[in-house]
């Protein structure tokens, strides 16, 4: 059995839920998680019903926002504390940020993004694909402990069932001293939707939507099934699209349970971003595009026919 | 202004990539290398910045193989100044190559100012070089980085976050910036410029030489393997204007009954 700590980031009033999805892998395991900051009544009950030991809230002058050094200084009081084997948290924007720069602190290894990853006799071994997705591979580390692992979201599903933990909730105030690179301003993006790498159900335009406006076919369908809106490259490039909407191995990597692809042809470079999505829908009027090889479901036909009704499919279910 | 670039040479999107033998590692010897293309972002900005502040140098930095030096050449191509080859594997863990990165950077005998790299290496997608460069060399760094402003040593910086949301960061040089896409539109190398290329200095370092081991390995990929074949989807033809709700209402259907994921 191991030590492990989850770094859990707060969203709304709970916790993000790649966080749930990584106590679940972990049970067996000693399991603590930290937050920085505060952490909402319904958070604690998600994390201490999902398995956690212990939940560090982290306080202090300085954290009142997300900084590299900041948080990583913070989570490292801890871990200097704790005698942790493992250091886990999700592949999120802060995570993939975080993670590297508190494993060179400590002088450790990380597997970055891991799709899926066991514990057997409390060691670590995970699965990621490599070289856009072309190949996988086994993944372990090695050297000074703790070890650092993150998860790419969605990836290992929520848990069926869950041995809940003691949950004891404590909170550490921690002196971070100087931080170099602080945030200023944060400029809310366009979109109010859930990001792509966090999204369960996608829905994607690309070259064939000829124009940014209509995009809103997209936006209305995503509405009904609470999915969120991406594009491929040729549609960022054409500039139907914000880079930030971007799939593909230039742009964002998802693991959506569903993923629907209009009018995209399923060029490598965009495959390279969605192919772990555990359904694929294909839209495509020319039925010998590359896409069709990787869909679950395809529909030979024109996304302006087709996207609406589907719509109303889903409005009648919904 | 010392100013320093990380580039990385990556398989080109296109290239076919399989397992090697023994599944060690993927077989490399009929990869077509190109720079990384986030990488493009970072030599472009270095080069702008080069600009905007007289006096200043570009030195553009890489750890790998010699089997091909396309990244560096089309660096220098671009406009960098100067070149720093570490030679190693392919297949070094990204603590090594920050090391190995920290190692050759304190060999050039200069003082960073700012390093740029691109947000990510598209070949394992790790994201943890340009952190860990930063945290070795006690720099402040900030990644995803799709604005940049400068002035006098003063740093704006815009950092995409979930959503398009965007964080601005001030800072004071040195830092480290890794760059995404958006931030500019990478120039392309001219043909004079690839001719001085070859005559620009290019330093060459051995892993020994800035103090990398095998020791400092920290991950190990094994297993090597393609990832498992999807059995073939269903799929409706419905170009007709006849048959289009019904196929539609069928995929539904599907999604719910079958996939179960709606």
């Amino acid at each position: 059995m191991s030590k492990v700590l989850v770094y859990s980031e707060v969203q709304g009033d709970t916790v993000k839920s790649v966080a749930l999805e990584i106590l679940g892998k972990l049970a067996g395991q000693e399991v603590d998680v930290a937050v920085v900051g505060d952490l909402p009544e319904a958070g604690v009950k998600a994390l201490a019903e999902n398995g956690a030991a212990n939940i560090h809230k982290l306080t202090g002058t300085g954290l009142e926002q997300y900084s590299p050094e900041g948080y990583s200084k913070a989570l490292k009081s801890l871990i200097d504390k704790g005698g942790y084997d493992y250091v886990m948290a999700g592949a999120t924007s802060a995570g993939k940020d975080l993670m590297p720069r508190l494993a060179g602190m400590l002088d450790a290894g990380m597997a970055s993004e891991v799709t899926n990853f066991t514990m057997d006799g409390g060691t670590f071994a995970g699965t990621r694909p490599l070289f856009a997705g072309k190949v996988m591979a086994k993944v372990e580390i090695a050297g000074p402990k703790p070890h650092f692992v993150t998860v790419r979201p969605n990836a290992l599903g929520m848990p069926e069932s869950a041995t809940a933990g003691a949950g004891n909730v404590s909170e550490e105030s921690v002196d971070v001293g100087e931080i170099r690179a602080a945030i200023k301003e944060i400029i809310k993006g366009a979109s109010e939707k859930v990001d792509l790498t966090e999204a369960n159900i996608i829905i994607s335009g690309g070259r064939a939507m000829k124009d940014a406006a209509n995009f809103k076919i997209l936006e209305e369908c995503a509405d009904v099934i609470g999915a969120s809106v991406g594009a491929s490259r040729a549609a960022v490039d054409s500039g139907f699209a914000a880079h930030s909407m971007q799939v593909g191995q230039t742009g964002k990597t998802v693991a959506p349970s569903l993923y629907i692809a209009c009018g995209i042809s399923g060029a490598i470079q965009h495959l390279a971003g969605m192919r772990t999505s555990k359904v694929i829908v294909a839209i495509n009027t020319d039925p010998d595009a590359p896409i069709f090889t990787k869909a679950d479901y395809g529909i030979v036909g024109d996304l302006f026919k087709i996207v609406p009704i589907l719509t109303e499919e889903f409005k009648k279910i919904m | 202004m010392n100013i320093f670039v990380c580039v990385k040479q990556v398989p080109d999107t296109e290239t076919k990539v399989t397992p090697n033998g023994d599944g060690t590692f993927i077989e490399t010897s009929s990869i077509k290398w190109i720079m990384n293309p986030y990488d493009e972002f970072a030599v472009e900005q270095a080069l702008l910045l080069k600009a905007a502040a007289a006096g200043s140098t570009v030195t553009v930095v890489r750890v790998g193989s010699l089997q091909d030096t396309e990244a560096l050449r089309t660096a220098m191509a671009m406009g960098a100044d100067e070149a720093i080859l570490v030679e190693s594997e392919d297949n070094l863990d990204s603590y090594m190559i920050a090391k190995a990165i920290k190692g050759g950077i304190e060999k050039s005998g200069k003082t960073p100012d700012i390093i740029f790299t691109g947000k990510q290496a598209i070949d394992d997608d790790c994201l943890q070089v340009p952190q860990l460069v930063a945290q070795m060399l006690d720099m402040p760094s900030v990644s995803v980085v799709v604005g940049f402003e400068h002035n006098d040593g003063k740093v704006s910086l815009k950092r995409e976050i979930e959503g398009g949301a965007v964080e601005v960061y001030d800072v004071t040089a040195p830092v480290l910036v890794a760059c995404n896409k958006g931030l500019n539109t990478p120039r392309y190398a001219s043909l004079p410029g690839i001719m001085k290329a070859k005559r620009k200095p290019l330093q060459q370092l051995s892993l020994g030489d800035v103090g990398v081991s095998a020791d400092d390995r920290r991950v190990k990929y094994s297993n090597f393997q393609l990832p498992p074949e999807k059995p073939p989807g269903k799929k409706f033809d419905a170009m007709d204007e006849a048959n289009q709700a019904s196929v539609v209402a069928e995929v539904v259907g599907l999604l719910r009954n079958e996939a179960k994921v709606i």
